[in-house]
């Protein structure tokens, strides 16, 4: 019996997706990017609708530069964790600029975003802890829940009445209560009513974590996220993000105004036992920092595309999410038409994310796109056409007032 | 309150017929996820749904030990005789 024979539904799953000569939508090779929104796939010039990269930096020529001075005076690489090997000068600028930037007391940073939430949640919430955790979570929070030790309850998605109830039935147990939400959810790119939980935490007396790996960059007046778009930055007592979206190079933070923070980097796995960031990354990261501070503009030019994208796709009458955001996705019915879907919409010049249950909400396939500032509004017109060209090969118009 | 694991096995079996995917010959020993070919996101959001008609929480980890619905009928009465 071989090792991999539990895999064998998987396998199968993925036979019946590349059957008829499909491609496998999780393998896909841009050869190289040309822009931040055009990628050369299969020899051709490809329109990148699915790469997270919000604000275009990581083509950012103020973030290469930074980059290659960065590994001419520091080297590549960092060969070790901050714990046993030692933090560099660069890792405690980064930390600083960081927590600047949010205007909190601490930083942290991480070598992904996905780590960040791993060493967050596992250390922060012990045994005798509770944490509640969104229905839709990333990944990385479900398994940071399970690194640590802490007893997990799950409420129901962007649901803050649900989330009260279930604080309800802790009363008088003792334990620290952690709650975990997203800004922008990644899948459907929905916001969440960050003011609402905020309300919930204080009531019950429980800590807040929000993960603004989304929304860093890309919602609030300086990018800081939905707690300041809602104007509840006081009440988030742990805010978790990524530098691998808005900021175009890759990396995870916390930031928080608790002393505690600091103890942390002594307990948390993920966070002690991995190499940190390399000095060129560090210093692409900061420079982009930088960019985003100065060109507000940016995130402007984001929503204005991202609310153009979002319109363009309804009025082809095709199904999306609930509110424009720039993450839009396209919901489809069955697993077989989205692959179909998905690989037309390549074949006719435009990469977008296939999402599949159970990575999606509610068991939908989806045609997930991300939007970037540095789409033209001519990109966005020619990948809501060919959305609509292959909308209509499959017959998927629906009629305007139809309901899904 | 003072609900057996029996009848808390049976209003789960009740909610899971609700469900005309599930297959119509469950009972207590069912298997949940192999008999009821539930991935790890339909065990949760079902139990989710178990958890509002019983007004209890089941922690996750919890789940990790489960295999059948008189399993999951014995952790919550567990649940409800703890709080």
């Amino acid at each position: 019996m071989s090792i991999f024979s539990k895999y064998d539904g998987l396998a199968q799953s993925l036979a019946a997706v590349t059957a008829d000569g499909g491609r496998n939508p999780f393998a896909v090779v841009i050869d190289r990017p040309l822009s931040s929104t055009v990628g050369l796939i299969e020899g051709r010039e490809t329109l990148l609708f699915g790469t997270n990269n919000y604000l275009g930096l990581s083509q950012s020529e103020a973030a290469i530069e930074a980059a290659i001075a960065a590994a001419r005076t520091h080297g590549v690489g960092t060969t070790g964790s901050r714990i046993a090997n030692g933090t560099q000068g660069l890792h405690r600028q980064l930390e600083e600029r960081i927590a600047a930037y949010f205007q909190r007391r601490h930083c942290m940073v991480f070598s992904t975003g996905y780590q960040a939430n791993l060493g967050m949640i596992s250390a922060l919430a012990g045994k005798d802890d509770y944490l509640l955790l969104d229905a839709d979570s990333h990944a990385s929070i479900y398994d940071g829940s399970r690194l640590g030790h802490a007893q997990v309850i799950r409420f129901r998605h962007n649901d803050p009445e649900d989330l009260r109830k279930r604080l309800r039935r802790l009363e008088g147990t003792p334990g620290a209560k952690l709650i975990v939400v997203e800004g922008i959810y990644s899948m459907m790119g929905d916001v969440v009513p960050m003011a609402e939980f905020a309300a919930v935490k204080r009531e019950a007396g429980a800590w807040l974590l929000a993960d603004e790996a989304h929304s860093f960059g890309v919602m609030g007046a300086h990018g800081r996220g939905v707690a300041e778009a809602d104007g509840v930055e006081g009440d988030v007592d742990f805010v978790v993000g990524t530098f691998s979206k808005s900021l175009g190079t890759v990396g995870g933070y916390c930031v928080s105004d608790h002393d505690g923070l600091d103890l942390i980097r002594l307990c948390s796995r993920p966070y002690m036992f991995t190499a940190s960031l390399p000095p060129e990354i560090i210093a692409a990261t900061m420079a982009a920092l930088d960019e985003m501070g100065r060109r507000p503009e940016l995130r402007h030019t984001l929503m204005d595309n991202a609310r153009r994208l979002y319109a363009g796709l309804n009025a082809a009458g095709l199904r999306t999410g609930p509110q424009a955001s720039p993450v839009v996705s396209v919901i489809l019915d069955e697993v077989d038409q989205a692959v179909r879907f998905w690989n037309r919409l390549l074949d006719l010049g435009v990469y977008v994310n296939l999402s599949l249950p159970p990575a999606t909400p509610d068991q939908h396939p989806l045609l997930r796109t991300s939007v970037m500032a540095t789409h033209t509004p001519a990109q966005i017109d020619r990948a809501v056409d060919i959305f609509a060209t292959v909308a209509r090969e499959f017959d998927l118009m629906r009629p305007a007032a139809a309901t899904a | 309150m003072s609900e057996t694991v029996a009848d808390v096995s049976a209003l789960i079996v009740q909610t899971l017929l609700a469900n005309p995917k599930v297959p119509r010959d469950i009972n207590g020993s069912s298997k949940i996820v192999e008999d009821l070919a539930f991935d790890s996101l339909a065990v949760m959001n079902f139990v989710m749904e178990i958890e509002d008609s019983l007004d209890v929480s089941v922690p996750l980890d919890r789940l990790a030990d489960i295999r059948t619905i008189d399993d999951l009928a014995a952790c919550i009465v567990s649940l409800k005789q703890a709080s």
